[in-house]
């Protein structure tokens, strides 16, 4: 049976996580790689780093840092965070990501997905979505981390990324993200029972119930969170155990 | 110091298989690791690794391109060499591949790559994720895993074997699907070793030390 995935995100920022990591006995909390790790070791499922940086320039910091984890981490990395088109997505591809998100490039002009997808297949490329409610169950897209609204609709958008050759789609809620109160469970539901690819629940995590609601009420195939992991306030496999307590499938190492 | 060859037909993202193969290929088995894409350094290979990432066809196509499917061919036919694909790698050692259109395959295990049915509302295809695998053969590449081990998936399409012995383990999703096959010197995973953590890892160990008869 196929398992439902935990996916730890790391913000990195100039090549640093943001706000540092709270593990004991990390020698340097900023380090991505040694954030990495210790996911890999406790059985994260997947590993996700989002990267934050201001200009162009610091991102070879980026690179450098994906091809660490690669040399360390087996499991599939995904990468996202001012990726442009498919010159980004090979440079990253090149460094050991295995797959590949594409934001507001994607709002901006969905063939950049198309193209990345048709050159290094569907299942490396990944969808950023983040929506805000604007009525009862509708959704739009935003872009700058929820500042600039595009007017575009989020299930619509959802179908194009799909139809366009991303192989999953990665789903936060701008109105959850940073509030730990939980997924927008009628946003990830609906969105997950509108394509066919996977859809990844993100934003709001603040308790473990959460990540099981987001599996049995959102549908979503795999659940992200930040915080809660950094900060110490639960392990991977205190999540793990949750989740299959309440009746989830998932791997437990 | 033998030489195991990742084949790099420029299809994507051979990079984290060939990490896991370095970390692995002087520790265990006295291997040097290359990528490459020189079909005469390829002919000459000890043990071949071939990735896969995007469709059988264009797989297909960007090795005739470069005369690595008849340095493919000629190594693993002719001397018996070993051979690991992976994903769409696996795939092609099937005859047929329907993929994009009908497409040949290097026809070592007869049998065809067909796209996974959707059996119920909330399937998600690609098959993505870790799952377990079923019906694990004796064969060397499987030593120190166990059935029911998880490993890491990502495909959209799958190997119908035609020969129930060719298939040395298999996964759970919608049914019945083949994970791996074996036939003489040559293994194919329809998952990612080199995603699958310390099974991985394992797995990749055996087939640098493995010695097919």
């Amino acid at each position: 049976m196929l398992k439902i995935r935990i996916i730890p995100c790391l913000d990195v920022k100039d090549g640093r996580v943001v706000k540092g990591v709270n593990f004991v006995g990390l020698r340097d909390a900023g380090d991505p790689v040694e954030a990495a790790i210790r996911y890999d070791a406790e059985g994260a499922d997947e590993l996700c780093f989002l990267d934050i940086s201001a200009s162009r320039e610091n991102r070879r910091t980026l690179f450098d840092l994906v091809s660490r984890t690669a040399e360390c981490c087996f499991m599939p990395l995904t990468v996202g965070g001012g990726v442009r088109g498919e010159k980004d997505v090979e440079a990253l591809l090149r460094a050991g990501a295995d797959k590949v998100s594409f934001n507001t490039a994607a709002v901006h002009d969905i063939r950049c997905v198309e193209h990345s997808a048709n050159r290094f297949g569907n299942q490396c490329i990944v969808v950023a979505i983040d929506a805000k409610s604007v009525g009862p169950s509708e959704w739009q897209i935003y872009t700058h981390g929820g500042s600039q609204a595009t007017g575009i609709d989020a299930v619509k958008f959802a179908r194009q990324a799909e139809e366009s050759g991303a192989g999953e789609i990665l789903l936060t809620s701008m109105d959850s993200d940073g509030t730990q109160t939980g997924f927008d469970l009628e946003l990830t539901r609906t969105i997950a029972e509108t394509v066919t690819i996977p859809v990844i629940a993100s934003g709001g995590v603040g308790q473990l119930q959460h990540l099981v609601e987001g599996v049995t009420l959102g549908k979503a195939s795999a659940v992200l969170a930040a915080s809660i992991f950094h900060f110490g306030t639960y392990s991977i496999q205190e999540a793990k155990q949750f989740m299959a307590d309440a009746g989830v499938s998932v791997r437990i190492t | 110091m033998s030489q195991t060859v990742i084949v790099d037909y420029n299809s994507g993202n051979l990079h984290s298989a060939h990490k896991a193969f370095v970390k692995l290929g002087e520790k265990v088995a006295n291997s040097e690791i290359k990528l490459t894409s020189d079909p005469d350094i390829v002919a000459k290979a000890d043990r071949i690794v071939l990735p896969g990432v995007g469709s059988f066809r264009d797989c297909r196509f960007a090795l005739a391109e470069r005369g690595l499917d008849e340095a493919i061919i000629s190594a693993v036919n002719g001397r018996g060499i070993p051979f690991f694909g992976i994903c769409v790698g696996m795939q092609l050692m099937a005859s047929i591949g329907y993929e994009h259109g009908r497409t040949e395959g290097f026809n070592w295990v007869p049998g065809e790559v067909k796209p996974l049915k959707r059996q119920y509302k909330e399937m998600k295809i690609p098959h993505m994720g870790w799952n377990e695998l079923n019906d694990v053969s004796e064969h060397p590449i499987f030593s120190g895993v166990e059935e029911g081990t998880d490993v890491y998936f990502v495909h959209s399409y799958q190997l119908e074997a035609e020969n129930d012995a060719h298939c040395i383990a298999s996964t759970d999703y919608g049914g019945r699907i083949t994970a791996a096959v074996g036939f003489e010197n040559r293994v194919g995973l329809q998952f990612h070793p080199e995603k699958s953590q310390s099974a991985g890892l394992q797995i990749i160990a055996n087939f640098l030390a493995w010695k097919p008869n």
